[in-house]
């Protein structure tokens, strides 16, 4: 494996190693010795933290800039939108007024738009994402810890839910997880969306991380240490908590931040194709509709959304790399 | 290899069957009534009665799911609508049309679009990671790192738009996006599909890369490999006979994959790009509430995905004889 052409990581590890005769260092913190030597994965994580930033201080940064995303300054304030609904000014309308521009016909703020959207979407995404992976863990270390019948049947209902074409049973069945949570016809509340997606987004993005864990743990159920520990009387709880999770959390870490990045372009492909968030609520995705609408006359709308997505998906997809290098210098890339 | 692939086709369509079942009962939790839909504004309650029969969805759930099922297999005779002959997904409650017929009008426009990035993605992925892994550390190996760190980013919606702006209503280097039948008009077909095909290729083509790469690396490190260089034998056959097909594996699975996802449910793309096909009609049949054409894409996408596991797996036994014995 160690050959004259291996990465950085492999090297750092070989340093690591030998600190370690020196002073004693627990997993984690020579996990954090060799991320924090791994420049890329350094950059990605303050792109990644900005972002967390931006979303948890929206509100602050909308009362420093002084515009809100919700009120219609191009049809309040005359001479910015032209007769066709259009921004006046060049790139859609940007001035230091308007940083990122207006949106073409309401007139609503780009700038707080995108802020409170990438609010909403990362709202919806880490709710989605936490959801997911705690099911993602019991489900798995239970099939794979129980074996049998048990083992059987949760496999087939793994293999069932990622037969499934998502995208098509999400689109269809939002108005009925809707309809199951407000009874009567009326216009479902915001915060209604918000559940309904995190639940369609969560009922197909356990399984995954299931089979992965599933697996895990069936090879490592009959290692020496877990027969041991069986042997000295150890709980079942006990095996599960102090034995097998210490070794599965490295699996877990990876697969979760491929899957937060994975959510929120799930939550804006849905949006873009209209069953996502409400007209009222500032969103990511639904950004991406109304640009797509627009975008043969006001590209920039499209732009500001499309360029935050991007930086912030190859940021978290970076992050993801580093962190599965941290954790296994060994890992091969 | 002959119980193995049975093995594998019953429990596919034992999904097959689970997952219409669920489809068919989650939809009739939908508050909205398709025989109002079907009898129009102003509706009368014997009319609706009549159009409630008619639709055939005045029987218990179960008995219309069980003729709903006996009906792709055998056909079936509507009240007012006449016989619909052996593959019957039923009739349209929108347009009365057979949906199978509206099926099949609309899967070739996907399938090209489909096949034709598959194409593109398998063969330039392929191409590219082995390119990688050969020159390993190398500044190509770094581009094409990066670029697929990128590519596996980008959104349809955001770059197809994107490209769409400068090349084609800016720039006019590429035709609007459109599906023309390859029967029809062959260069039609093929310069009104170019534009989704690449921007479908720029998203694929990066797992490809990172796969092959991967696999290569470890396969060109086993000794078989050094044995055979040592034994003299030439670069290019090292790569070819032995580098390669140990790529083939996880190659296929991906592969297998993503083709089916992509007939199952390119509604994405073809939303971006206004292409006629399955994803679009789809949509139409979610907003109109046409139960018998969600039925039938529902089915369509799902088989699609199933039968792509099915010949995944059977290419494995293939490519790999000791999965058979398992």
């Amino acid at each position: 494996m160690t050959t004259p052409t291996s990465t950085a990581p492999a090297v750092d590890a070989t340093s690591v190693t030998e600190t370690q005769e020196a002073v004693g260092r627990s997993p984690g913190q020579l996990m954090w010795l060799r991320f924090r030597r791994d420049r890329t994965g350094v950059i990605s994580a303050i792109i990644v933290i900005f972002f967390f930033l931006v979303a948890i201080l929206a509100p602050v940064i909308a009362a420093v800039y002084g515009k809100n995303p919700y009120t219609l300054y191009g049809q309040d304030i005359p001479g910015l939108l032209n007769d066709y609904g259009y921004p006046v000014a060049p790139n859609g309308g940007i001035s230091s007024e308007y940083w990122f521009g207006l949106e073409p016909s309401l007139g609503r703020d780009v700038f707080t738009q995108l802020v409170y959207g990438i609010r909403t979407s990362l709202g919806i995404a880490v709710v989605a994402t936490i959801i997911m992976t705690v099911l993602g863990i019991v489900i798995g270390i239970v099939a794979g810890y129980a074996g049998g019948k048990t083992d059987y049947f949760v496999g087939r209902v793994i293999d069932l839910t990622l037969s499934f074409p998502q995208t098509l049973f999400i689109i269809a069945f939002m108005p009925v997880v809707d309809s199951i949570l407000v009874a009567s016809n009326e216009e479902p509340p915001v915060w209604l969306r918000a559940v309904s997606l995190t639940i369609m987004l969560t009922a197909f993005g356990w399984a995954g991380l299931a089979r992965l864990l599933r697996g895990q743990v069936l090879s490592l159920r009959t290692r020496e240490f877990v027969e041991a520990a069986k042997v000295t009387g150890a709980s079942p709880a006990r095996i599960v908590f102090k034995e097998l999770l210490p070794n599965l959390w490295t699996p877990i870490l990876i697969q979760s931040t491929l899957l937060l990045p994975a959510m929120v372009t799930a939550e804006a492909g849905l949006s873009f194709l209209g069953v996502g968030m409400g007209e009222l609520v500032p969103d990511w995705g639904r950004m991406f509709l109304r640009a797509t609408q627009v975008y043969r006359n006001d590209i920039t709308y499209l732009i500001f959304p499309g360029v935050a997505l991007l930086v912030f998906v190859v940021a978290f997809n970076l992050l993801g790399d580093s962190i599965r290098d941290a954790f296994d210098p060994k890992i091969k890339r | 290899m002959l119980r193995f692939l049975i093995r594998r086709t019953l429990a596919a369509a034992v999904i097959l069957m689970i997952i219409s079942a669920v489809t068919f009962l989650l939809f009739y939790a939908i508050p909205a009534d398709p025989a109002r839909l079907a009898c129009g504004k102003v509706c009368p309650p014997e009319t609706l009665a009549q159009a409630r029969h008619n639709l055939g969805i005045d029987k218990p759930l179960m008995v219309q799911f069980v003729s709903w099922v006996v009906a792709i297999f055998v056909g079936r005779d509507y009240e007012g609508l006449g016989h619909c002959p052996a593959p019957c997904l039923g009739y349209s409650f929108v347009n009365r049309q057979p949906v199978f017929d509206t099926i099949i009008d609309r899967l070739p426009a996907t399938l090209a679009l489909t096949v034709g990035a598959a194409v593109i993605f398998l063969l330039f992925g392929v191409a590219t990671g082995v390119i990688a892994a050969l020159r390993q550390g190398k500044a190509l190996d770094k581009i094409a790192s990066v670029s697929s760190l990128i590519g596996a980013s980008v959104q349809i919606y955001f770059v197809g738009t994107l490209l769409m702006y400068f090349f084609v209503y800016q720039l006019h280097v590429f035709a609007q996006p459109k599906y023309i039948p390859i029967t029809e008009d062959p260069v039609g077909w093929f310069s009104g599909l170019l534009l989704p095909w690449i921007v479908l290729a720029i998203i694929f083509t990066a797992n490809y890369t990172r796969m092959t790469r991967s696999t290569m690396v470890e396969t060109l490190s086993e000794d078989y490999v050094r044995t055979a260089r040592a034994k003299g034998m030439s670069g290019a056959s090292v790569v070819l006979r032995f580098a390669l097909r140990g790529t083939l594996t996880p190659i296929v699975t991906i592969f297998g994959v993503d083709l089916g996802t992509l007939i199952g449910g390119a509604i994405i793309t073809e939303t971006t790009f206004g292409l006629q096909g399955l994803g679009r009609l789809s949509l139409n049949a979610v907003n109109n509430s046409d139960l018998p054409l969600l039925m039938a894409v529902v089915l369509v996408a799902a088989a699609a995905i199933v039968v792509m596991n099915v010949v995944v797996d059977a290419l494995y036994a293939v490519i790999d004889p000791r999965v058979r014995l398992s």
